[in-house]
């Protein structure tokens, strides 16, 4: 079991969400940076889907009643284990009574908590994951609170040396170290922002099918503008300002748009001009104009944006956005290779003793 | 019919989108080509719209050219699907506190509440698709004369079970939410229900109707 001692702002049951299930209007949920899980599912010997807690922000504390292995992914907080520092991405072994820490990040917007054996909630058509916005699934539909209890799932019998209860800690290359999650950055800086201030996050986005009946000026702005994510931006949906993005006036005559599905990653421009970056808690259909499609393959790296922070768009293609995706998974085999050769290693030295 | 518009949507997502304007008979044939889909590789959501139908893949394993052409030629050979005999009834407690706009949607449309709730449990609608919230069906066929604009400010909490009328379109809410819809009932059948198998009690092609539990004047 996992004690909530401070649940934090928003901490969830999150895994790899539900999918075929879109045609009823039941959405994704799921973590939004769902690389993050997998890397850290990894580390501790899970399945690559199971379910591990979403912090979002922080501080959160949680304490383990039982000896278990646990990888904090994702966002880089202060984290301390009973005092003693825990590194992002790093896989290690914790003892019962053992509390952990996550102070506010110092980089990125949400972590992962993943706990060999994972967070084993019923799961509720086919995912663990908590739909916040129809209340169901995770732990009664519901963010985490204070004073929770969460139960942990019972390692897989084939359990590596590497990620055993027992095992000393290791650690693997965060995915932003890593050439593949570089995008090519414009070397244009507009000049409204202070000196220091931390650069937009270059996001690559396909053109959406509504892109064409923007008017030309707001076909600019869109690559060209830094857009600020509001605080208004949830697990729905990142809500953006910057310019404000109005359609031909002969696309604004087909006024009412008929309804069509809608995906995590797609950019809808409402009637106020202001874009929003629907994310995996969004509805299942929408109406307004889709002016562009977050590439799969980024839709991590806008998850990790924090609320005031800024974004901005990078025309992207279809070849790109399979290559990057690719590229994701490259990673990941790297991944596994390294938790191998470290399980080599541990063999070796086991011999030699 | 003219041949439909068939558009990739980002990096996951093929769209097929019927042209105007949006019938019975070309959702008929929206559902037969979702059925067709089911059958295809990779494709990991088939989700209906008005008019359009949106399939979701997994990029690296699909190739996206393949199934479009796939999608253009299964649009020609989609007859129309007969919209399932599916029938579901409604029990609708009308007005009251089940449904506050009841008599606001009476003074509207120029009609008696009595007869309000009669011409609305008096047709026969269709699902179109579902959307917005898990279990929301869109509903075609509200008698025009029963037509009303949304409530100028939404309610940030309507009732899980309201039905409501929103421009010339009617529906029930499944869970607890904002909303500006008109409501004029409330049924107390679920939904929406994610232990139940399948999870909504409405599906894309159900024709539904509703009876009247009670009027409360």
């Amino acid at each position: 079991m996992i004690d909530v001692i401070r649940a934090g702002m928003l901490s969830s049951v999150q895994d790899a969400g539900r999918t075929g299930l879109r045609h009823l209007g039941v959405a994704k949920a799921g973590a939004l940076d769902a690389l993050a899980l997998e890397v850290g599912n990894r580390l501790v010997g899970n399945a690559p889907q199971a379910a591990a807690i979403e912090v979002t922000v922080g501080p959160a504390v949680f304490r383990f009643t039982q000896a278990t292995r646990i990888a904090v992914t994702g966002a880089q907080f202060n984290a301390t284990l009973d005092g003693a520092p825990v590194y992002a991405w790093w896989s290690l072994p914790v003892r019962a009574g053992q509390e952990l820490v996550l102070q506010g990040p110092t980089r990125g917007m949400r972590g992962y908590l993943c706990v060999g054996g994972g967070i084993d909630v019923l799961p509720i058509l086919g995912s663990r994951s908590t739909d916040l916005a129809a209340g169901f699934g995770g732990l009664g539909g519901r963010k985490l609170r204070d004073g929770d209890r969460l139960p942990v799932g019972t390692l897989a019998p084939t359990q590596r040396r590497a990620t055993s209860i027992d095992a000393s800690a290791f650690g693997v290359k965060p995915p932003q170290w890593c050439r593949f999650a570089e995008v090519a950055h414009e070397p244009i800086r507009r000049g409204k922002h202070a000196a220091g201030a931390e650069r937009a996050v270059a996001i690559r986005v396909l053109r959406g099918p509504e892109y064409d009946g923007f008017d030309e000026a707001s076909r600019t702005a869109f690559w060209s503008d830094e857009w600020c994510v509001t605080p208004n931006s949830n697990r729905m949906g990142y809500r953006l300002t910057g310019s404000a993005l109005t359609r031909e006036r002969d696309a604004q005559r087909e006024t009412e748009m008929l309804s069509h599905a809608v995906l995590p990653g797609t950019i809808q421009v409402p009637g106020n001009g202001q874009p929003i970056v629907l994310m995996g808690d969004a509805h299942t259909t929408g109406g307004y104009p889709r002016i562009g499609v977050v590439i799969a393959a980024d839709i991590w790296r806008l998850a990790q944006v924090r609320l005031g922070g800024a974004v901005r768009f990078v025309r992207s293609t279809r070849e790109e956005a399979r290559y990057a995706l690719a590229e994701e998974h490259a990673y990941l085999r790297q991944i596994d290779a390294a938790i191998g050769m470290h399980e080599e290693r541990m063999r070796r030295r086991a011999h030699a003793a | 019919m003219t041949e439909p518009r068939i558009y990739p949507f980002g990096d996951s997502a093929l769209v097929c989108e019927a042209p105007a304007p949006a019938t019975l008979a070309c959702q008929e044939r929206i559902w037969a080509l979702a059925q067709a889909a089911r059958a295809w590789p990779h494709v990991v959501e088939i989700v209906p719209g008005m008019n359009n139908l949106t399939i979701v893949f997994d990029p690296l394993s699909a190739d996206m050219d393949g199934l479009a052409r796939q999608m253009a030629a299964a649009w020609e050979r989609a007859v129309g699907l007969k919209a399932s005999t599916r029938e579901v009834e409604i029990p609708v407690y009308y007005g009251g506190e089940d449904g506050p706009d009841l008599q606001a949607v009476a003074a509207h449309t120029g009609l008696s509440v009595d007869e309000v709730v009669r011409r609305h449990a008096s047709a026969e609608y269709i699902v179109f698709f579902l959307g917005f919230q898990p279990g929301f069906a869109y509903l075609g066929g509200l008698d025009p004369a029963l037509e009303t604009p949304r409530r100028a400010a939404p309610r940030l909490e309507v009732p899980a079970g309201s039905v409501g009328i929103g421009g010339a379109q009617t529906g029930i809410y499944p869970a607890a939410s904002p909303g500006g819809w008109q409501l004029i009932g409330r049924t107390r059948l679920a939904l929406f229900d994610p232990a139940r198998d399948p999870p909504t009690l409405l599906q894309s092609g159900d024709r539904v109707r509703f009876t009247v539990a009670e009027v409360a004047r």
